[in-house]
């Protein structure tokens, strides 16, 4: 049985599933629609959370925040359904795909055969979409790869049920009420406001536009801390989580940069098309940070101090960020979006 | 980031490409897809450098008798105690235990099919350990790597 779903690779697996699952029900979303009424952008540098040793830098909002929050505000309906049993799990995914219902999964990636190796990571944050089964093989389509891919049921079983760090538990999620979209405004203005209200306003100094400056702060100091190699390994590590398959280049910038056009565009709004502008412009600095810190990752800085110049594009990231935020509560407040 | 500066540095991912997002000559954002990026190749070539030598440095302490096999296996799956506890089912102390060579000796064959069943080998598999390992998948290196 095969579900007539139209696959769409995305650069982020969670705004991706949320554009193909709308996109099923014939309310088609960009990508990038979604990932900003979704409120995905986001940034947090927490050193308490240790990956491998290594400190945790987000560009991203928490886990499912950018799905339910899309679907919300678009006036759908979602119903999850997590699971301890493995077989009972797989048995409710075959039910709904029966009905003709695709269905959301929650998944590890270290064990998607369909993985590349090199991406094979203790990562349970993964998602796709199953919308089909051939005996005993799924048919699955995740919004990372540019074609529909297959599993068998044993290993998507195992994947459902990863262990680690937050594991899905078999977390698996469909639509019980379709979403009619109507005026997109109101969702928009709600989505940008709660966007420019997490990286301005959050209290303490870890998160939104205070967390770039106080980690540029920190990396000042990380190759006297740390000694050079450690430094290097820290540094590697903020660009995968920058950069890394699923981001769609700088740390989501430019998908927002590309939401905020998108917006500007259906609203007829002048000031978001040249806030657009103003956000690739960011997001070209994060490359240009990324590009210094490999540098430094292969031992061929240049200059005196890399690490006190890679602080500095960090500072020029965050006030750039800022102006772009600022400017966009102004309009909230003026009431022009 | 213009559509002409898409990077096309291939990576780890071979020839998957991946989605990003640039302007076009309009400034208008579309979806190009990209080979790569020399800098992330760089980040991800570094972490599975770090893995690679984490794994040799065990099988010199499994071949000196101050680990067990277990414990190259467990590193091999980028597993650590607490991770490979929930898969195999033991407590975290057990495995502890299992990771020394003492502790290793004791277990059954059913243990040891545990353990082997969550690496998906074979038993006899998990008592082997090989010479030198490669774990690292990038084997093909960005030819733009160099000119960074």
């Amino acid at each position: 049985m095969k579900i007539p779903f139209k696959h769409k690779q995305s650069s982020h697996c969670e705004s991706g599933v949320t554009a193909n699952l709308f996109t099923f029900y014939n309310q088609p979303i960009s990508e990038a629609m979604a990932f900003g009424i979704g409120e995905g952008l986001f940034f947090g540098y927490l050193p308490f959370i240790k990956a491998n040793g290594l400190p945790l830098t987000t560009f991203r909002c928490r886990l499912g925040g950018i799905l339910n929050r899309t679907v919300k505000r678009l006036n759908g309906r979602l119903h999850w359904r997590k699971f301890r049993n493995p077989h009972k799990a797989m048995a409710a995914l075959d039910e709904q795909l029966a009905k003709g219902i695709p269905v959301g999964c929650r998944t590890g990636a270290y064990r998607l055969p369909y993985f590349p190796p090199a991406f094979r990571f203790h990562f349970n944050m993964h998602n796709l979409v199953v919308y089909g089964k051939e005996e005993d093989t799924y048919l699955i389509s995740d919004p990372v790869f540019s074609e529909p891919v297959s599993c068998l049921s044993a290993d998507l079983m195992k994947a459902r049920f990863a262990q680690g760090p937050m594991p899905p538990k078999g977390r698996m999620y469909y639509f019980k009420q379709v979403p009619v979209i109507g005026d997109m405004a109101p969702a928009i203005r709600q989505a940008i406001k709660g966007v420019c209200r997490t990286m301005l306003n959050t209290p303490g100094p870890l998160i939104g536009i205070r967390g770039v400056r106080f980690l540029a702060n920190r990396l000042a100091k990380w190759h006297h801390k740390l000694g050079t190699r450690k430094a290097a390994i820290y540094i590697g590590h903020l660009i995968r989580m920058q950069e890394e398959i699923g981001t769609g280049g700088a740390g989501f910038r430019f998908m927002y940069a590309a939401f905020l056009q998108e917006a500007g565009t259906q609203l007829c709004n002048q000031p978001l098309l040249q806030l657009s502008e103003a956000m690739t412009q960011v997001g070209d600095q994060w490359r240009t940070f990324a590009v210094h810190g490999s540098r430094v990752c292969k031992g061929r800085s240049v200059g005196a101090d890399p690490f006190a110049d890679m602080a500095e594009m960090l500072r020029i990231c965050a006030t750039g960020e800022e102006h772009v935020y600022r400017q966009l509560t102004n309009l909230l407040k003026q009431k022009l979006i | 980031m213009h559509i002409k500066d898409v990077p096309q540095d291939i990576g780890m991912a071979g020839d998957q490409k991946e989605v990003c997002y640039a302007v076009d000559a309009d400034g208008r954002y579309t979806l190009a897809s990209s080979l790569g990026w020399a800098p992330k190749n760089i980040a991800n070539e570094q972490a599975w450098e770090l893995i690679e030598q984490e794994v040799n440095d065990i099988l010199v302490r499994v071949r000196t008798g101050r680990a067990s096999p277990l414990a190259y296996h467990m590193a091999r799956n980028l597993m650590n105690i607490k991770l490979l506890s929930r898969y195999s089912g033991f407590f975290c102390f057990q495995v502890y235990f299992h990771l020394t060579p003492r502790g290793f000796r004791r277990l059954t064959s059913i243990q040891k099919q545990r353990y082997a069943d969550v690496f998906g080998i074979s038993v006899d598999e998990l008592d082997r350990i090989p010479d030198k390992c490669r774990v690292n998948p990038h084997h093909i290196r960005s030819d733009r790597e160099n000119t960074l």
